[in-house]
């Protein structure tokens, strides 16, 4: 086990900051806190997926006119895909958090999200 | 030349699409007559692949030029074909049945909005059925996810809001974890199309190489979903979201939304790790207890509420404990039984939230029990909905609670170490379950007291008033019974359909 974490240092790595994002989005009161977690878990995803694409010592996989091009010194281009797709998908996602949280701060002044529940059982809705 | 049937998946996804976009630039009126033709096409198109399949087999149905380790693909079979064509009939009475009060909840300005993101739902439902793509299928369970928060938080007030929330923090963890999980099962593998992995992952298997990684991945995939779709004991955010969203976005969310997270992990389960794998990897136990919680506290927290539909709500809870219970047999007269029980519960909780919402028109919009007595006489149908409803929850015979508690009971049989807490458990929870329906029915047709005679908002509402409700109703109402009376085709067509899977 040692010597692979060591080789796959990076990747224990992204797997940590999943680990702290995850933690954060679910154990945090204040809802900045909690979109902050969100996104260090998208995002160390994210670094994930790109570390499994990236072959060292290997270019980018684009073809330029008059080069010989060979899939043999390129990096796998799909990780890279990916992580645009699901970088869409997370601002999106956070944008919409964000646009929810600004509507509650305007009615209750307030982020902390237990204080929020108090609030709505107090006005019996 | 490809038959123009096998096209229909992909239509289907596209339509909803630019369906969901072109509302944008209608008014309610269009955007409504917009959204009940895309579901009534989708639903058609549903039905005759459902019988194309039926003749000849499943399909796969390459996109665009690239073929299959790198392309995308959607698959068409019987049980897709059959949930499409389920999906499409409860989403149009979900929609009817709660038109009114969408016209009353929902500002004026915002009502198209509500067509667009319901458009935009049933797409990602349609696409998470029909997919062959674990990468796809995350990314539309992000935009059902997306969408769905936007229909509960579509009647703004502070409970929706704060429900909305709940809902996308849990609805971000779980999908957090699908996506490691996609992305892990990707890098053990080298492929996101199910067929390709799941080559990969026997070899794997045989050789006995990564089992550890392969058993997270599962674990991870397994928990996202469950949390997405309310599992006992990931459902703190469902009774907000259901209890307080308007009418038509309760009754999707908790008869279709979940429903379309179960179904992609059922597809899981045989297309992309192999129903043998996931059955040796003993997580299904595990799920097994949890089901089992989640059957016992749903049904209790049910009955400590004094709110009609928060009790719906957690009555869901239990529904879905059943649901994964029937999954985590691991027998596949378990998993026949989770899909029929995905149907008759669909039909039976969205009904259940119509009715109960014509119930509370009567009774000066209180939910409160003790302003609900004598309510079924006040609205005759909305009574009778709620009855049937009820029934088919307990499991009386003639509805199609009575078939799915049958199944689940004879597939525990198969399993020696499952049966006892099983039957054991199924057996409370009916009880529990004819306590606090029963209990309800009671009330709504004990006969009215004085106290409500002339006073504001309690007043009779009668079937020429309200014809669509009523008609919805009666739709369910046939629905219901159908599924209770013909399971005999219906299961056969799942057998069928999970029989392709594997």
């Amino acid at each position: 086990m040692g010597p692979n974490l060591f080789e796959n240092y990076a990747e224990a790595v992204s797997m940590i900051i999943f680990a702290i994002g995850f933690t954060n989005l679910l154990l945090q009161k204040n809802l900045i806190k909690k979109i902050i977690g969100f996104n260090m878990m998208d995002t160390a995803m994210y670094l994930f997926l790109a570390l499994k694409g990236y072959i060292n010592n290997h270019v980018a996989p684009i073809v330029a006119d008059g080069v010989e091009a060979s899939t043999s010194t390129m990096v796998n281009p799909i990780p890279s895909g990916l992580v645009l797709t699901g970088i869409v998908v997370s601002v999106s996602v956070s944008a919409l958090m964000l646009a929810l949280t600004v509507r509650l701060y305007q009615r209750y002044h307030t982020l902390d999200l237990d204080e929020i529940s108090k609030r709505l059982n107090k006005e019996g809705l | 030349m490809r038959n123009i049937i096998e096209n229909f998946p992909l239509f289907s996804i596209i339509l909803c699409l630019l369906a969901s976009s072109g509302s944008l630039l209608l008014k309610e009126k269009a955007a409504k007559i917009v959204n009940t033709a895309l579901i009534i096409l989708v639903g058609l198109m549903s039905a005759i692949l459902m019988g194309y399949c039926y003749l000849n087999g499943s399909f796969v149905y390459v996109m665009g030029h690239v073929p299959a380790p790198w392309g995308n693909e959607v698959r068409g079979g019987v049980l897709e074909g059959g949930m499409a064509l389920f999906f499409s009939i409860i989403m149009y009475l979900s929609m009817s049945g709660g038109r009114k009060k969408l016209l009353e909840e929902v500002e004026e300005t915002k009502q198209n909005l509500y067509y667009i993101l319901d458009n935009l739902l049933f797409c990602s439902l349609i696409a998470l059925v029909y997919t062959n793509d674990l990468f796809t299928a995350y990314v539309f369970i992000e935009i059902n996810t997306i969408s769905a928060c936007g229909l509960i938080m579509i009647r703004q007030n502070g409970r929706t809001i704060e429900a909305a929330v709940r809902y996308m923090i849990m609805s971000l963890l779980g999908s957090g974890l699908f996506l490691t999980g996609v992305i892990m099962l990707y890098d053990i593998t080298g492929h996101l199309l199910m067929s390709n992995i799941k080559e990969s992952v026997q070899t794997l298997i045989s050789t006995g190489q990564y089992s550890e990684p392969l058993m997270v991945t599962v674990a991870f995939m397994i928990i996202g979903l469950s949390i997405k779709s309310a599992l006992f004991p990931f459902h703190s955010w469902l009774p907000d979201a259901y209890g307080y969203s308007t009418i038509s976005s309760a009754a999707i969310l908790s008869s279709l939304v979940s429903k379309g997270y179960i179904f992609i992990l059922i597809k899981i389960i045989y297309r992309v790790i192999g129903f043998e794998a996931v059955v040796q990897s003993k997580l299904l136990n595990v799920v097994f207890v949890f089901a089992l919680c989640g059957i016992i506290f749903g049904s209790i927290s049910a009955m400590r509420e004094n709110d009609i539909r928060r009790m719906i709500a957690y009555s869901s809870v239990a529904q879905i404990g059943y649901i994964y219970l029937g999954i985590s047999f691991g027998t596949k007269a378990g998993m026949i039984a989770a899909v029929f029980h995905i149907l008759s519960h669909a039909a039976t909780k969205s009904m259940l939230f119509i009715s109960a919402i014509g119930l509370t028109d009567t009774s000066n919009t209180s939910r409160h029990f003790g302003d609900l007595t004598g309510s079924a006489y006040r609205n005759r149908i909305a009574g009778l909905g709620f009855a049937t409803g009820s029934l088919s929850m307990v499991g009386i015979p003639l509805f199609s609670g009575f078939i799915s508690k049958l199944l689940f009971m004879e597939a525990s049989l198969q399993n020696q170490y499952k049966m006892l807490p099983a039957l054991i458990v199924l057996g409370i929870s009916t009880i529990l379950n004819a306590i606090y329906f029963m209990k309800t029915v009671v009330r709504i047709y004990s006969p009215e007291r004085d106290l409500y005679k002339g006073r504001e908002g309690f007043h009779v509402i009668r079937f020429k008033e309200e014809k669509e409700y009523g008609i919805t109703i009666i739709l369910f109402i046939i629905l219901n019974v159908v599924l209770g009376l013909c399971s005999g085709p219906i299961l056969n067509m799942i057998q069928i359909g999970i029989e392709s899977f594997s």
